[in-house]
């Protein structure tokens, strides 16, 4: 029963069987991931372009760059056809950058806070 | 059952997928990845390593940006150039996204070709590749020297906090060593795929290992990670 599953896995996931040939995939594929990541920087461009401020400029840079690095993450490095052993291998330690961002963001404003006090406001 | 574990690899026993493979594949005692070679699985090692230094030098821009009470300079002003008498901002480094995202394109198409054994056009893309990195580390050249001759420098601006030329200079001259890295290596590979090295197997010069396309595939998540990094110092350095 268990290998009538793994048979069945096979046939949906093809990486299993390509294991000489590598990775092969329509180079439609690629060419539309290539018009994507060209529409979403003219986008994330266009955020500067028409001078948007505030939480709508960050979100919307965020938003853009997120989905670029994702689309190149997952079809040009075929990281989408890869197993889950080397995903989370890959992708998971990362997120420990973001525990690093947050402490530096409190250390920042404490820096920026006795600069503020110590030496007033300019420079 | 257990001859055939003893005998094969795992390269006919199917493995497993989803959750229970990721849990399967680290406690089989053999190898973790199952179907990536050594070489994919120590690139991609390798790129996590590069993260994390991309990510402290994004993290310490970061903390110097927040902690500065003098203003940044506002890079959409400070990269704008002068064309046809209008000035249009950071249009350089827009062209410079566009440039190195087509690199990653024929990037992934020549590892397409690579895997279909077609010599010739694998190695066009590469060099295409190639041409389209070192335009991309030229333009960085150019926009370095502007940026110099209006007197940016690592310890002070004409505009405002000085931590922006170190940032700058630090983050984005990382990155051009990388694409030049990039840019070399595409040039070896290239030759080999057209001097048919992958169709022969034949040796490489430091490994004795046989030589095979998927050393293209290899060479294409280096450059895709180039490219990556570029779209994070795109977003927070550049548009920020």
């Amino acid at each position: 029963m268990p290998h009538a599953g793994a048979h069945a896995e096979a046939q949906r996931h093809p990486q299993a069987r390509a294991h000489v040939e590598g990775q092969q995939h329509p180079i439609k594929l690629y060419l539309v991931v290539w018009g994507w990541l060209f529409v979403l920087s003219a986008f994330s461009y266009l955020v500067d372009y028409f001078h948007l401020q505030g939480y709508l400029r960050w979100f919307l840079i965020l938003l853009f760059m997120i989905l670029k690095a994702g689309l190149i993450v997952a079809v040009f490095m075929h990281m989408a056809w890869e197993r889950l052993a080397l995903v989370y291998a890959i992708l998971v330690p990362p997120v420990a950058v973001l525990v690093f961002v947050a402490i530096m963001v409190f250390e920042s404003d404490y820096t920026l806070l006795t600069r503020l006090l110590f030496f007033g406001t300019g420079s | 059952m257990a001859e055939s574990a003893l005998t094969n690899t795992g390269a006919t026993l199917t493995p497993p997928a989803g959750w229970r493979g990721l849990v399967a594949d680290w406690a089989s005692d053999q190898r973790a990845f199952k179907n990536v070679s050594w070489g994919k699985a120590m690139m991609w090692i390798f790129l996590l390593s590069d993260t994390f230094i991309f990510s402290c030098f994004l993290l310490s821009y970061m903390t110097v940006r927040i902690s500065t009470p003098v203003p940044w300079p506002n890079p959409s002003q400070v990269f704008a150039l002068h064309i046809g008498g209008t000035e249009i901002p950071l249009i350089l480094i827009a062209i410079m996204t566009f440039v190195l995202i087509s690199s990653s394109g024929t990037m992934a198409m020549a590892v397409n070709f690579g895997y279909r054994r077609d010599r010739v056009r694998t190695a066009a893309l590469m060099l295409a590749t190639a041409a389209l990195g070192a335009t991309f580390v030229g333009m960085q050249t150019f926009e370095w020297t502007k940026l110099i001759m209006e007197g940016v420098r690592p310890w002070g601006n004409p505009w405002g906090a000085p931590q922006f030329g170190s940032s700058f200079f630090m983050i984005t001259g990382f990155h051009g060593t990388h694409v030049t890295f990039g840019v070399i290596f595409l040039i070896i590979i290239a030759r080999k795929v057209l001097r048919g090295d992958f169709d022969r197997a034949a040796r490489g010069f430091f490994t004795s290992r046989k030589g095979r396309y998927e050393i293209v595939e290899i060479m294409g998540l280096y450059w895709h990670f180039v490219d990556l990094v570029w779209v994070f110092i795109f977003a927070f350095f550049y548009l920020w």
